[in-house]
């Protein structure tokens, strides 16, 4: 399921490969810190793995920060720099690579509620529901700062 | 080709009048040095210090052989420094150094000599700077060997001179992060930098030693050297070694890179003696093989140069 | 007066042009500018495409060439402006002699800036500036007051262009090898400053401790707000005391000064940040221009809401106020 998403995304957006150039063949995991779990992509495959957190992973770059920051740098609707300056998103790992991560996912215009609705029909499992739903509730609670 | 020979860069220092004048007697006796380039480099508000000892310092050198080159500030952004800057260029009756853009126009059309402050980067560069007057070009400190051998290829302009020791000009501010250490501002310094000869060590939070403060300039923590490299670089065309003044015995550095460019000192033996001379900072060469300038990269005693030669 | 962006970026480019950007500044993805930075800066197509979509909204766009050619490899600069020349750009904004005197030489109609790498800091320099390559603007370093802006102004033969907003270098731009002496990488010959690819975070107990190659930049206790590992804003030992050396991690702001560096004789006010997100851009460029038609009051409270945006939470007006120094 998660593998189809994230095939769907390269697809819908073959410019966040050819930003992130040389980085594609590292290996990222974002940690939702109010979450028992985290999502490690390999954008070179493309695979996207959910992990239990309690499960020792092996990632080159990470980034770590409460939900609705990770679904809002995802779709670049906020400025990240401003958020890790106030150490609401910590980055470990190798930095460069998540900074490509970062600057090719600004550029690329994800829009999440956009881009799954594709999987309304067969996939309308409920990882995609909820991943729409919890964006729809944390953009409700903590409104997107300047947009 | 032409004996390689040794210039003496600008003291960026502060150091008290009587200090500075003692040190180029001492120069002149006793360096073997070709040409010293002398005066007020880094910060306007000090040239009260120097200034009355200017005049016989270089009737000195000048009779003990030296050609003198008069430095010009390597910032300029008051009026009264530039006011400054056409003063030194307009009666100026030796050849100035430029360090700041603003010495290239006030210098355009008259035999001139480029600091290292200036950014030359690539032979475009330097034969402009040569067609506008520029006899003597040296290069950045930070340029790898890869760069100076292409810049150096150029023949029928300028000749060349490399940044062989001192600790490296790094950067230079506005603002005077020396004062600011010591609780004052530019403005009203109280010339605290002068409490330093050779620089106000930076370290790290974990102590360890990283950069030096000398007012508004920023310089390495350690020394680079390129007494390794004094073959390669004399094959590659350059004709001019820069040794920048430390709080250490200058004459004894000259003579060691002299014998070194003389033949009569491996170099190996030279960098060891030369640790003794200086042993306030490590000696670096990484600028050099295009590494982290604050490497050292130690050189196999049978050398490439050693092969070539 | 002119409002002139950053875009890291197409999506930043639209952003900036959509919040009312009277030009917008970008690169190549390459070592040929100063953002040199993994996953920034502009393809050839995407430039093109750029130019015509402010073109047709009558916004300019300047493409930024501003490291300096290494030695041998000077056909990537050549490259870099003769492919700008042809997209459309509305200026080139260099720093590197050599390079001027190319596009000078060849393409003699396009406008030449002078960017602020190139260190031009009094009259003397501008001017040589542009009568060696017709210079027609010149970027002030950030590191003179108001006064000094003015006073240059009223000598030099070109236009003034100067940072209002985002990152402050704290040493004079261009003339600095603070970067290459820790990790290689210079911004004059790599167009990175501080690279990414050497910066570390540790974890030491609750502190936050960030490092650059080998060397500890900073060290933050739980609750503090971190910086990125930029060699001036780190904090260092100075005879024994724990202090920010030479700035402490703030960002430039001087939008306040708007009425006196319009009477100062400037052209244009350039934002910086090319390697900040979108978000920033948008927010950035669309307060700025809401505040340079605003009373006094009102610009106040507009460029309050801009602190979140900068490195530590906190601004200053650097060295456009001569106690900075």
């Amino acid at each position: 399921m998660a593998n189809r998403l994230l095939k769907r995304l390269v697809t819908t957006h073959p410019g966040l490969f050819e930003r992130l150039d040389d980085y594609r063949n590292r290996r990222f995991a974002f940690l939702p810190s109010d979450l028992p779990f985290g999502f490690v992509v390999d954008p070179v495959k493309p695979s996207l793995r959910v992990f239990s957190k309690s499960t020792p992973f092996a990632v080159d770059a990470a980034v770590e920060g409460p939900l609705f920051l990770l679904l809002a740098l995802l779709e670049g609707r906020l400025d990240a720099d401003a958020f890790f300056f106030s150490r609401e998103l910590t980055v470990t790992g190798d930095m460069e690579a998540m900074l490509a991560m970062r600057n090719a996912l600004d550029d690329t215009g994800i829009d999440l509620t956009r881009d799954l609705a594709v999987f309304a029909g067969p996939f309308s499992g409920a990882a995609t529901r909820a991943m729409v739903e919890i964006r729809k509730r944390v953009l409700k609670e903590k409104p997107p700062l300047w947009n | 080709m032409r004996m390689a020979t040794l210039t003496l860069g600008p003291v960026y220092f502060l150091w008290d009048g009587p200090k500075w004048r003692d040190f180029y007697k001492k120069i002149a006796h006793e360096a073997p040095i070709a040409r010293v380039v002398i005066g007020e480099t880094i910060c306007s508000k000090r040239n009260h210090f120097t200034a009355p000892y200017m005049e016989e310092v270089i009737v000195h050198l000048e009779r003990a052989g030296k050609e003198v080159i008069l430095s010009s500030p390597a910032l300029v952004t008051l009026e009264r420094e530039s006011r400054l800057m056409r003063e030194l260029i307009g009666e100026a009756t030796r050849k100035v150094e430029a360090n700041d853009l603003s010495a290239l126009h006030l210098l355009a059309g008259k035999p001139h000599v480029i600091g290292p402050l200036v950014n030359v980067y690539n032979a475009a560069t330097a034969k402009l700077l040569a067609a506008r007057g520029a006899e003597t070009i040296c290069l950045p400190p930070e340029l790898p060997f890869s760069s100076v051998e292409k810049i150096a290829a150029i023949t029928g302009g300028a000749d060349y001179e490399i940044f062989a020791f001192g600790r490296v000009p790094l950067a230079i501010s506005a603002r005077c992060a020396h004062a600011r250490a010591k609780g004052a501002v530019k403005d009203n310094c109280r010339f605290v930098c002068g409490d330093e000869p050779d620089g106000l060590a930076v370290k790290t939070l974990d102590r360890q030693p990283f950069l030096t403060l000398n007012g508004v300039q920023t310089l390495s923590h350690s020394c680079q050297s390129l007494i390794g490299e004094t073959a390669d670089l004399t094959d590659a065309g350059i004709a001019r070694f820069r040794l920048s003044p430390q709080d250490c015995d200058m004459s004894a550095v000259a003579t060691l890179y002299r014998a070194v460019l003389d033949g009569a000192m491996e170099a190996g033996a030279a960098a060891e003696r030369l640790e003794a001379l200086y042993p306030a900072a490590p000696l670096s060469n990484g600028f050099h093989y295009a590494r982290e300038g604050a490497a050292w990269i130690a050189k196999a005693r049978t050398g490439q140069h050693q092969a070539n030669s | 007066m002119e409002l002139i962006c950053p875009a890291g970026t197409p999506a930043a480019f639209r952003e900036a042009v959509e919040a009312g950007a009277d030009a917008v500044y970008c690169g190549f993805r390459d070592e040929t500018n100063a953002r040199n930075f993994p996953g920034l800066n502009f393809s050839r197509p995407e430039l093109k495409q750029a130019i015509a979509y402010a073109k047709a909204r009558g916004v300019q766009t300047f493409v930024a060439l501003n490291t300096f050619m290494r030695a041998g490899d000077e056909d990537i600069w050549y490259r870099g402006a003769a492919d700008a020349v042809a997209a459309g750009a509305d200026a080139l904004i260099l720093a590197d002699f050599g390079l001027m005197a190319h596009v000078a030489e060849h393409y003699p109609e396009q406008r030449l800036h002078v960017s602020v790498q190139a260190s031009a800091s009094n009259p003397d320099a501008i001017n040589f500036l542009v009568e060696a390559f017709n210079a027609r603007r010149v970027v002030l370093p950030r590191t003179l007051t108001i006064a000094d802006i003015a006073r240059i102004a009223r000598q030099i033969r070109c236009e003034v262009e100067v940072f209002v907003f985002g990152g402050l270098c704290v040493m004079a731009e261009g003339r600095c090898s603070l970067s290459s002496y820790a990790t290689a990488k210079s911004p004059n010959m790599n167009g990175v400053c501080s690279p990414a690819s050497h910066v570390r975070y540790v974890a030491e107990g609750h502190d936050l401790v960030s490092k650059l190659g080998d060397y500890t930049i900073n060290r933050f206790p739980e609750g503090e707000a971190a910086g990125y590992p930029t060699l001036c804003k780190g904090r260092f030992d100075l005879a024994s005391t724990h202090a920010y050396a030479f700035e402490d991690p703030v960002s430039l702001d001087v939008m306040n000064e708007i009425d006196a560096l319009t009477q100062a004789g400037v052209t244009a006010l350039k934002i910086e940040g090319r390697q900040r997100g979108k978000a920033y851009v948008a927010e950035a460029v669309s307060t700025l221009r809401k505040a340079l038609s605003a009373t006094p009051q009102e610009r106040t409270r507009l460029l309050t809401r801009l602190e979140a945006l900068s490195e530590g939470g906190k601004t200053t007006t650097g060295a456009y106020e001569k106690r900075w120094r």
